[in-house]
């Protein structure tokens, strides 16, 4: 006696709703592929380019807490404002974030990285002088390379001094698109 | 003596708790065949989300991650005695199912079995009290219908022993 699909999302949207879950997360589509999106009760706390959750799972756990549990409805908001930003309907994300499990100085720089607009781009100096650490522009890298919530910390708007796209967690294919669709590049 | 094991070596010994969606899908097919075989359809799929709640509610306060499937299958038999009561029509002249000291038959067992070695009690409380068969019971056990049939009897057998004294 297996499980219907019905039963099984009845469930899982029940336990979204319940208030019991650590972290709730889904798999949404997008022009740049599949991504794992993950929420919290706090907010978004994770979305990866690798979107197999199989990867994800004990790494959420240890980070959030066991009850971790794929739940489309516990990600609705992100979906629907990632979908908005790739039809080109909306330039900024109103979404709480959860990043507890950040290094201090790495919630700088993320905090810092998110007032950049839209359609603008900055240089991983200029992002290390933000944070009052000037020669710090390589750990800013670092920083970037492990943003746990890329497209809505927009790291991809971070380049190099001479304008190189430099790298990117989803691949430079998928920085190029992304900054394509702000209008950086033509 | 036996040597004394380094904190990481016991960590090592405890099965951890894994992702509760590892958790719920090892064990839904299993919890919802036991709920199908006791209660008509649209009552095992109310009852299968309540125990996977109830589960989820629990899941912070379990302290390793072995006997989940026992776990799981003990709170769906509790649920389905919750929901034969429910279900059971209220009338003045029906008495309730006599239990000796007003409690149900499962919780009387458990009491009964607590001073048996833990796979005996387990495969008692189970069979007796959740009226598994012993292909769920050694789903839950993680041994064989056999072994569980094993360590049902020699668990009654112990028991009634403890009466005799």
């Amino acid at each position: 006696m297996t499980v219907s699909a019905a039963l099984d999302s009845r469930f899982r949207d029940a336990a979204a709703t319940s208030g019991a879950l650590d972290v709730g997360y889904d798999v949404v589509e997008s022009p740049v592929g599949p991504l794992l999106v993950a929420a919290s009760d706090s907010g978004v706390c994770r979305i990866s380019f690798h979107a197999d959750p199989d990867e994800h799972l004990e790494a959420l756990a240890r980070a959030y807490g066991p009850r971790v549990l794929r739940a489309r409805s516990a990600v609705d908001d992100v979906r629907r404002q990632l979908d908005e930003y790739f039809e080109g309907r909306r330039q900024g994300f109103e979404l709480d974030l959860d990043t507890r499990a950040v290094q201090p100085f790495a919630q700088r720089v993320l905090a810092e990285l998110a007032l950049i607009p839209f359609g603008e781009t900055t240089t991983y100096g200029a992002l290390a002088a933000k944070v009052d650490a000037p020669r710090a522009a390589r750990a800013v890298g670092t920083v970037m390379n492990r943003n746990p919530i890329p497209i809505v910390l927009p790291c991809h708007r971070v380049v190099g001094a001479n304008g190189s796209l430099t790298g990117y967690g989803g691949g430079l294919h998928v920085k190029e698109r992304l900054l394509r669709l702000e209008g950086v590049l033509l | 003596m036996r040597p004394r094991l380094r904190l990481t070596e016991m960590m090592e010994l405890v099965t951890p708790i894994p992702p509760f969606e590892r958790f719920y899908l090892d064990h839904r097919d299993a919890v919802f065949a036991f709920l199908c075989r006791r209660l008509p359809r649209e009552a095992a799929e109310d009852v299968f989300q309540e125990t996977f709640l109830r589960a989820l509610r629990s899941y912070q306060s379990l302290a390793h991650g072995e006997h989940l499937r026992a776990w799981v299958l003990t709170i769906a038999g509790r649920l389905v005695i919750d929901d034969g009561r429910r279900s059971r029509p209220q009338t003045h002249e029906l008495p309730e199912i006599p239990v000796l000291d007003g409690r149900p038959a499962y919780a009387e067992l458990e009491h009964l079995a607590e001073a048996l070695p833990p796979t005996e009690r387990a495969a008692v409380v189970l069979r007796y009290g959740y009226d598994l068969d012993y292909d769920d019971i050694a789903g839950a056990l993680g041994s064989s219908p056999e072994a569980a049939r094993q360590a049902a009897s020699s668990g009654v057998r112990r028991l009634r022993r403890k009466e005799l004294t």
